[in-house]
């Protein structure tokens, strides 16, 4: 299953590129660390973000030229990042009012699971040996207006990400809106998971084979951007 | 005569005691108070509660606290990180005990806790998640929430860019982090600051924590940075 995966569906900079049209302009974003990061250097010009970073920026920037990166400006991942025109610092408890509260219009997430209700897990595998790690994921989830999920279809192993149930402990129960892979664009609702766009190449059997729970057809016919 | 100027970071926490609550400021470097840290090193109070976002990197810093095993626990949402050896190797060997708070929920003793007069609050995060297992959850308008208790310290110490002597606190950029909300939550709260300035040098519009939050206020003017120390191979002591 690997084999194939590598030579069809979207690379992570396509996914990355395909989250980015949909973010409306004037939207207030938070990018998880890893492949949403991606998703700041593909969206369409025409449109202003403001990127917030959950330890205290609003109007985040791109990283600085080597060299250039002052350490006490820092976004989640503790990368050195910019302040651009307009941007605000601010203290955690602030930063987490503007998250729990709803005032963040879109989060977008990696996934270690989403199930067909939108469950998310992402911060744990449980194991016993493991260091849990939660960060700001669980606010996140929680408050902010549409969570989106970019991730791989299926883990380097091949098993499903997209499941019935998340057999890994959650992030949030029922949070997630959308998700993002190399094969589809899939949207969580009441029926479960719907299909609302397969990646080039890729057709449904492909995508439903790879998807450990029923994948529901797009309501009329299947574009492919 | 209100003077909060400590003479060293030593000076300034020389009455910790052991068993003590220890809040700890910083979102990995950015904020974190290394000198205060080593001063606590240096001081010698053990069976620390350590509440703080990480647990540091290398063997400087909250790392070098750890390392030297004087925390008990760690109230923590995010212990692991690049460079970080020193915690998972306390946690797994069983000797520093762990627990796990979303950081939203570390940032919101509302804010400073029980010392802001509000002792717990409701919040909608983790609900439905392990972290909410086994504690009380309440309805508001159709939506579960689950009740948290406000953290309180007996010893806060965080990093600030300026202060005065009568404790009002300015930070810097995204080192601001927890460092407000933190200082409410001391019994004792201490800031390290680049500059310690007479009162009427800051303007009173652009103070971010209020002197009334602040019992001790100490200038280290040039403050080591704990990736260059990393980078280094620096260990403390």
């Amino acid at each position: 299953m690997s084999e194939t995966r590598s030579v069809r569906g979207r690379t992570r900079e396509e996914m990355a590129r395909r989250v980015a049209q949909d973010i409306a302009d004037g939207s207030y974003v938070n990018l998880g660390i890893g492949i949403p990061e991606l998703v700041a250097r593909f969206v369409p010009e025409g449109r202003e973000l403001v990127y917030h970073t959950e330890n205290g920026l609003l109007g985040m920037g791109p990283s600085p030229e080597p060299g250039d990166g002052d350490p006490e400006l820092i976004n989640a991942g503790k990368r050195h990042v910019t302040a651009n025109p307009g941007a605000a610092f601010f203290h955690q408890s602030d930063s987490f009012a503007m998250i729990r509260g709803g005032h963040l219009d879109l989060c977008v997430l990696g996934a270690l699971q989403v199930a067909q209700n939108g469950d998310l897990a992402n911060w744990s595998t449980g194991e016993p040996d493991a260091i849990p790690a939660v960060g700001g994921a669980m606010d996140l989830v929680a408050g902010v207006k549409a969570i989106y999920v970019i991730t791989q279809h299926c883990t380097k192993q091949g098993e499903p990400k997209l499941v019935e149930s998340c057999t890994y402990p959650l992030t949030g129960a029922g949070v997630v809106n959308r998700v993002y892979t190399d094969l589809a664009v899939i949207d969580i609702t009441r029926e479960g998971f719907r299909l609302v766009e397969l990646s080039p190449g890729v057709d449904f059997d492909f995508v439903q084979d790879r998807t450990a729970a029923p994948l529901l057809p797009v309501p009329e016919s299947c574009p492919t951007k | 005569m209100i003077d909060k100027r400590a003479r060293s970071p030593f000076e300034a926490l020389e009455d910790v005691r052991d068993g003590a609550t220890v809040m700890v400021g910083g979102f990995g470097e950015a904020g974190s108070p290394i000198e205060l840290i080593h001063a606590l090193i240096d001081q010698g109070a053990t069976d620390l509660t350590i509440v703080s976002n990480n647990c540091g990197s290398g063997e400087v810093g909250l790392a070098a606290l750890l390392k030297a095993g004087r925390v008990a626990k760690v109230i923590c949402s995010f212990p692991r990180t690049a460079n970080s050896t020193v915690f998972p190797e306390l946690y797994r060997s069983g000797r520093t005990k762990l627990e796990l708070v979303p950081q939203g929920t570390l940032a919101e003793p509302h804010p400073g806790g029980r010392r802001a007069g509000i002792p717990a609050f409701y919040t909608p995060t983790a609900v439905g998640t392990p972290l909410a297992e086994g504690k009380e959850q309440r309805e508001f308008d159709g939506r579960r929430y689950v009740l948290e208790h406000g953290l309180r310290a007996d010893l806060t110490i965080i990093k600030g860019k300026r202060a005065d002597s009568h404790g009002n606190v300015v930070y810097n950029k995204t080192a601001r982090n927890f460092g407000p909300i933190m200082a409410m939550a001391g019994t004792i709260t201490v800031v390290q600051v680049e500059e310690v300035v007479e009162p009427g040098s800051i303007d009173p519009e652009t103070v971010v924590t209020p002197g009334i939050f602040v019992d001790r206020v100490v200038e280290v003017a040039s403050p080591a940075l704990e990736s260059a120390l990393v980078a280094a191979g620096a260990a403390y002591p």
